[in-house]
């Protein structure tokens, strides 16, 4: 086969050209295999950043976190390979962890629509952990489609090139008269040849470096369709195994007895004997985070947790609640600039409350381990299983290489799986019991000792002259959000973990999401972290929640101020076209400005991150008769009953996916403003359960929704996965204030109400299993 | 340990465990009926929704000694066999949706909207967006509206 020239060449009117990408050729290798394996490499092709028109530009508008992952990607990116097996379909084993988020079909799409190939013959799996990667297995920052969306066209297209230039050699013709479709190759006359018969003939003995020009974007079929998820059919069949369906023999039910304050630890256990005599139960282990028992079933290590008598060290919050962390948020608050203006102009203040928040996934933290004296192996859902496998391999006193991580479709994530809690306890677990384990986290010690959202008091100040404004800025304090899984990889969770090396970090990432997106003069937002005593995490949209909370409510208080309408005054001040015109698309669609009964109203909010841009109208129900519903442990509270919202997402590869995580991000957004958080009260969250939680349910779902997606001038692909969380959030509070006339200054919103839930005993950790389930058969 | 006899997804089973083990841990951990999940272990979050006789429960909350011999157990890997054809039409509705996200809560949201649906029709209604609020099943995906979707074409197919 004739080796296309490796050097990189413009594409002089190829579509990435147009859309400011300045070429779409790239080097990639066919490596050396009995069948056709291709790699790409992007070592010698990046993608420039975008230009962005702006006077003053924040960090986050020049290089943000997709920017840093992207580029922290790059080096290693030519590790990853495409192989076409005899009966003609692509294998890929995807670097990253699928949670329901949808990039293992937008990955088979980016394949099929390079290799010409259905979507269905395209065979995506999740990788184990591959240190050799460094940084290119971590998912999260909704990084996944504009770190990868390239070289895994590189690699297709690589893989076409030369299944066609075996065709050529199987036919006899030359290869410009051949044409790919559908996983064959006709030649001219009518004759074909199917993948599979060739790609023996497009093996290569040796690894090979070769060019390839991607397909221009106006010839993309797969890319922008709605397609939908591969995996449903099992997943509504029953079919689709999660890390606790596994069959592993012999990795038994267990699960771990918990401390009734926050970190508290393990000191002496009373009646270990006894409880080893306890139905079903085999082993009984004190570990550093509790005391672990494996048993037949995981309603026996329920039992046995029950009856077990520990004494405990008190954790290091006992003795505070929620007030005395704001107090402590007060005190770390940075103060404002004084940025120079008229002596006439005016100044506005606010300070929002933010509470923690529990980011449980549906699915508790789980993982199977067997830990032996000379190898290792655990299976998890992991977005970072590099690190994970690292820090196992340290826990349990083995080489790294000895320690296999295999990464397991989760059960929903929302940034709970950047941390490997589960993993690493079941590793140790199993160390201690000389034994394999099927851990799981009981539903009440994934909520009280699980990783939270931090609360965070964030301030603004804005300063204005009759119709102008002059500046803005945010200070956001916050309980210091636990960054040292780093970037996927070690060394940069071990720089993370040096002294202030977590405030660098945690700075760095707040600067590169953060964006104001209004001209309001001279713009300026920072953070201060403190308090590292809690279980923290960056869950779904990290800081943006908050911080765009409180922007948009001050937004509110200037239109008021300027005697102009929320959405006017976004208009005429939103710094991009591309935010005008998602603002101009989510009123249209919303009816914005629409008459509204007493009790009710509008709210609308944008945000800018991840390459996109979003803005959101919800109509929100305060009404006594509303508000009032009486629904068994359950928050009911204002009812958001429409809620409309626009995203430029860039280039679009799946819409159907794109629409459906931003109905999801909606009604996290939705939960934060109104209903969900967690309570500390002395040393200890008080909530246990799902009800107690209070996270979206149907009774606070709106009956309405409707996600439009704003044609896009930008190319590139933006990130979904947390798109939505943001301004709907913010539209939920600015509607509720003009529903009300309060001006909502804590969230959620009803965190300060009575509790709407008895709260479950902290001793034993766990609620008995009830027996009354036949009661409620109706 | 005394023997449980019932039928599981049209087969009989005899299990040898201890009475009050709750019937979610008999499927999943003795028997690997792996399809009803673990959301709560307290009857709140529906993730392991199935059906007894036809109707709707949670087998979280049912020790395993509370079943007779002929109670007849449908998990969501039994579902499709209730009906003509591959699929129940409220499976179809689902893959018509598209609404599974992670999945994990799904094959309790099916079974429970399968049995809001039959308790509407029994009483002679159209399922409304009231009926679709008294679903207690969480989602964390949030796939809330396609589920409420799905039910809706999912009991036209059912009617």
């Amino acid at each position: 086969m004739t080796v296309p020239s490796p050097v990189p060449t413009p594409a002089p009117e190829g579509s990435e050209a147009k859309f400011g990408v300045d070429r779409r050729r790239f080097l990639g290798f066919v490596l050396g295999g009995a069948t056709l394996i291709t790699a790409a490499d992007l070592v010698a092709g990046g993608t420039p950043a975008q230009a962005v028109s702006s006077l003053v530009p924040q960090p986050a508008e020049l290089y943000d976190l997709n920017d840093l992952i992207t580029d922290a990607a790059r080096p290693t990116a030519n590790l990853i390979t495409i192989t076409i097996t005899e009966e003609g379909r692509a294998q890929f084993a995807l670097p990253r962890s699928e949670n329901g988020q949808g990039i293992i079909d937008s990955t088979a799409m980016l394949i099929a629509e390079e290799l010409d190939l259905p979507v269905e013959m395209v065979d995506v799996t999740l990788a184990d952990a591959r240190p050799e990667l460094v940084f290119n297995q971590l998912t999260g920052g909704s990084t996944t489609t504009t770190s990868t969306f390239t070289p895994i066209r590189v690699a297709a297209a690589i893989a076409k090139g030369a299944l066609l230039q075996a065709a050529a050699t199987f036919f006899g013709d030359s290869v410009e008269l051949l044409k790919s479709k559908a996983g064959v190759i006709e030649a001219p006359g009518g004759r074909t040849v199917a993948y599979g018969q060739l790609t023996r003939l497009a093996a290569s003995t040796t690894d090979r470096q070769v060019a390839v020009d991607l397909k221009p974007h106006e010839e993309f079929t797969v890319i922008g369709s709605p397609v939908k998820r591969k995996d449903a059919l099992e997943a509504i069949t029953g079919r689709k195994k999660f890390t606790l369906d596994l069959d592993v023999p012999d990795a038994l039910p267990t699960m771990v007895c918990r401390p009734p304050s926050l970190n508290g630890a393990p000191e002496r256990v009373a009646n270990l004997d006894a409880v080893r005599q306890m139905p079903g139960v085999t082993d009984v282990v004190k570990v550093e985070t509790g005391v672990a028992v494996r048993a037949a079933t995981f309603g026996q290590c329920i039992d046995a947790v029950r009856a077990l008598e520990v004494s405990w060290r008190d954790g290091p919050v006992v003795g505070e609640s929620d007030g005395d962390i704001r107090a402590r948020l007060r005190s770390a608050q940075l103060p404002f600039g004084t940025p120079s203006v008229p002596l006439l102009a005016k100044t506005v203040e606010h300070e929002f409350t933010f509470w923690f928040k529990s980011n449980s996934a549906l699915e508790p933290n789980a993982a199977i381990a067997d830990v032996r004296a000379d190898s290792a192996e655990v299976w998890s859902g992991l977005k970072n299983p590099i690190v994970a496998q690292q820090e196992i391999a340290l826990a349990v006193g083995l080489p790294q290489d000895k320690v296999k991580v295999h990464v397991v479709q989760g059960g929903g994530s929302f940034g709970r799986k950047l941390f490997f809690d589960g993993a690493l306890e079941a590793a140790k677990v199993s160390q201690a019991m000389g034994k394999p384990v099927r851990l799981m986290w009981h539903r009440s010690d994934d909520t009280r000792q699980g990783r939270v959202h931090p609360a965070a008091v964030s301030k603004t100040r804005t300063t204005y002259l009759g119709k102008e404004v002059l500046s803005f800025e945010q200070r956001h304090a916050s309980v210091s959000t636990d960054f040292t899984h780093g970037l996927g990889e070690i060394l940069t969770a071990l720089a993370a973990k040096l002294p202030s090396g977590n405030y660098t970090f945690a700075q760095s990432i707040f600067l590169l999401t953060q964006e104001v997106g209004y001209d309001f003069g001279v713009v300026d937002q920072l953070l201060n972290e403190v308090d590292e005593r809690f279980n923290t995490g960056s869950m779904r949209n990290i800081y943006s929640p908050d911080t765009r909370t409180a922007i948009e409510l001050t937004v509110d208080d200037l239109a008021r101020r300027f005697g102009q309408d929320p959405y006017e005054f976004r208009l005429a001040r939103a710094k991009s076209s591309r935010t005008r015109k998602t603002l101009e698309t989510v009123a249209a669609a919303a009816d914005w400005g629409k008459r509204m009964p007493v009790g009710t109203a509008q709210g609308i909010a944008i945000h800018k991150e991840y390459k996109g841009v979003t803005a959101c109208v919800v109509e929100l129900d305060c009404r006594p008769e509303t508000v009032n519903r009486e629904i068994r442990e359950a928050r009911t509270g204002p009812r958001v009953t429409r809620a409309t919202f626009a995203i430029d997402a860039g280039l679009v590869i799946n819409p159907n996916h794109l629409e459906a995580q931003m109905q999801g991000g909606m009604l996290d957004g939705i939960a934060l403003a109104l209903t969900s958080s967690v309570h500390l009260r002395n040393g200890a969250f008080l909530e246990a359960s799902w009800d107690n939680v209070a996270y979206t349910r149907q009774w606070n779902v709106p009956p309405e929704m409707e996600v439009v997606v704003v044609d896009s001038d930008s190319g590139q692909p933006g990130g979904a996965g947390e798109a939505g969380v943001a301004a709907t959030c913010a539209a939920v509070a600015c509607a509720y204030w003009r529903a009300t006339g309060t001006m909502p200054k804590e969230f959620p919103i009803n965190h300060q109400t009575p509790l709407h839930f008895e709260v479950k005993p902290f001793s034993p950790p766990m609620p008995p299993s009830p027996t009354n389930g036949l009661d409620f058969i109706r | 340990m005394p023997d449980h006899t019932f039928l599981v997804n049209g087969e009989r089973v005899t299990v040898d465990v201890e009475d009050d083990v709750r019937l979610l841990w008999v499927l999943r951990d003795r028997l690997g009926i792996t399809g009803p999940k673990y959301g709560c272990g307290i009857n709140v979050c529906k993730a392991c929704t199935s059906h007894l006789n036809g109707k709707a429960f949670n087998p979280c909350a049912v020790p395993v000694s509370a079943l007779r011999k002929k109670d007849e157990i449908t998990t969501i890997e039994g579902l499709a066999d209730t009906v003509d054809g591959d699929l129940h039409p409220m499976q179809e509705a689902w893959l018509e949706f598209d609404v599974a996200q992670c999945g994990y809560c799904q094959p309790g949201q099916i079974m429970a909207a399968v049995d809001k649906v039959r308790q509407v029709q029994e009483a002679g209604r159209e399922i409304t967006d009231d009926d679709l609020d008294e679903i207690r099943n969480i989602c964390r995906c949030g796939t809330y509206f396609r589920i409420r979707q799905a039910i809706k074409a999912g009991a036209a197919a059912m009617g």
